[in-house]
């Protein structure tokens, strides 16, 4: 047999290592866009940003590993397009890789925001390289304005923070992450920013309407309300986009990701994994596609072992992701977005330690907890057995 | 079989508690990882290697 594996950051390497540990001794190739050998992304906006870790601390894969696995290599090479009837990957730089059994890793891109085009000084943070260029740019006194406040735009600006910027964060929704968390939450969450001195501006006013520039160079972010926001440097962090574009006329259905079955395959012989997959969560009952790093290696190792014959559940995890703003990591299990309900069951969100969980229709979909991790995860096999709400309330393993 | 780990790393998801819970613990507040046995007998070295196979974050190293 032969394996193809596109895409060489934290699913396509645990893909690869799944197939290696579960006794998979054929072709292995991993194909990388990106020149580095595998890394992982989430302290890009923590660690890395703000000087703690060198680039070595975060790599998932020296070469002494992909040596060890087997792996041939192709790095710096993004895929071009997808033959599925031929069986044949193309490369960028005109390679073509026959494979048995193919498993698509792209990820996602940061998504761009029209009108950034050509100004400098407006940075977007996926990658490595855009983490030191930033870093080089982040010093004390720096007028920073970073645009969205998800999880991206939140801990960068939390780590501009600590370096001394003048952060400013903007954001159209009511609060910080409230799309992600709740409304209650992200109050939370804009107070720990409030506390540390970040400007935040959210609301319909707080739209992003022009930017000003000098010779090109970003000077100041205006907004809907009028408001001019002087700068040295914006980041944009509103969300991404599934690395598809190559795909498309490959035959496979495209929607918000590679649409998979609820065991991860998009074609016969073809898998996806990571934030690039999305796929039918036969527990939850719905489609997903998750851009959390947990799901990253779990999915990697479940389409390892389904690649193998190995799976035979489809692929049902309990997601988790976790965020760490200043000194407060909030950690999480389950399906938070799009809640009904949420109601504090342990603690409060005014003592800046609690467990909430979130309720959608009858079911117990999430919990997410500050400084009671250890509760949360108690919550989990709730969630992994579809509980129920009102029995997951009178059930509380507290 | 030891057991090192790079705290710093840790994500706390708890993968490694629900894999081998004899040997893993997380700690109250951020739900780091705390390692109950360093050294761990040998009937929960399938569990610690699982443990350490299912980490997101590549936190736990496992020599044998």
């Amino acid at each position: 047999m032969s394996v193809v594996v596109v895409g060489a950051s934290a699913a396509g390497f645990a893909t690869a290592e799944g197939l290696r540990r579960n006794g998979y001794d054929g072709a292995l190739t991993l194909v990388g866009a990106e020149p580095e050998l595998p890394y992982d992304r989430p302290p890009l906006s923590k660690q890395v940003l703000t000087g703690q870790w060198d680039a070595e601390r975060i790599r998932l894969c020296g070469q002494d590993k992909a040596t060890e696995l087997g792996l041939d290599l192709r790095l710096g090479t993004p895929a071009a397009g997808l033959d599925t009837a031929a069986r044949r990957v193309s490369l960028a730089d005109g390679t073509e890789l026959p494979y048995e059994q193919l498993v698509l890793a792209t990820g996602v891109g940061p998504r761009p925001l029209p009108g950034t085009e050509g100004l400098r000084g407006v940075r977007m943070l996926r990658s490595l390289e855009d983490s030191l260029a930033l870093r080089a740019e982040l010093r004390p006194g720096t007028r920073l304005v970073v645009i969205g406040a998800g999880f991206l735009g939140t801990e960068i600006a939390a780590a501009a923070r600590t370096m001394d910027a003048e952060v400013w964060l903007v954001e159209p929704e009511p609060v910080p992450l409230g799309i992600a968390v709740g409304a209650e939450v992200g109050e939370f969450v804009a107070g720990l920013h409030r506390e540390r001195g970040v400007h935040l501006r959210t609301g319909p006013g707080a739209a992003v309407r022009d930017f000003k520039a000098n010779a090109g160079q970003v000077e100041a972010v205006v907004l809907d309300d009028g408001t001019e926001l002087r700068c040295d440097l914006v980041v944009v962090a509103i969300g991404s986009v599934p690395s598809t574009g190559w795909l498309a006329g490959s035959g496979l259905t495209l929607g918000d990701g590679i649409q998979c079955d609820s065991r991860c395959s998009a074609a016969p012989g073809v898998y996806a994994a990571g934030d690039v997959a999305s796929w039918f969560h036969e527990h939850a009952g719905v489609r997903v596609r998750l851009e959390h790093r947990t799901n990253a290696t779990e999915q990697g190792l479940y389409v390892a072992r389904a690649l193998l014959g190995q799976a035979g559940e489809p692929f049902t995890p309990v997601p988790y992701f976790w965020s760490d703003q200043y000194d407060t990591k909030l950690t999480a299990f389950g399906l938070l977005r799009g809640a009904d309900e949420i109601r504090v069951v342990e603690g409060s969100i005014a003592e800046g330690a609690f467990v909430a969980l979130y309720r959608k229709g009858s079911r117990l979909t999430g919990v997410l907890g500050v400084r009671r991790a250890k509760s949360v995860r108690q919550w989990r096999a709730l969630l992994a057995a579809g509980s129920g709400w009102d029995e997951a309330l009178a059930d509380s393993p507290q | 079989m030891k057991i090192t780990i790079d705290r710093d790393r840790c994500c706390g998801a708890g993968q490694c508690v629900l894999a081998a819970p004899d040997v893993f613990d997380q700690d109250d507040e951020e739900g780091l990882v705390v390692v109950l046995e360093e050294s761990p007998a040998p009937e929960h070295h399938q569990a610690v290697r699982e443990a350490a196979s299912v980490c997101p974050t590549a936190t736990i190293e496992v020599t044998e």
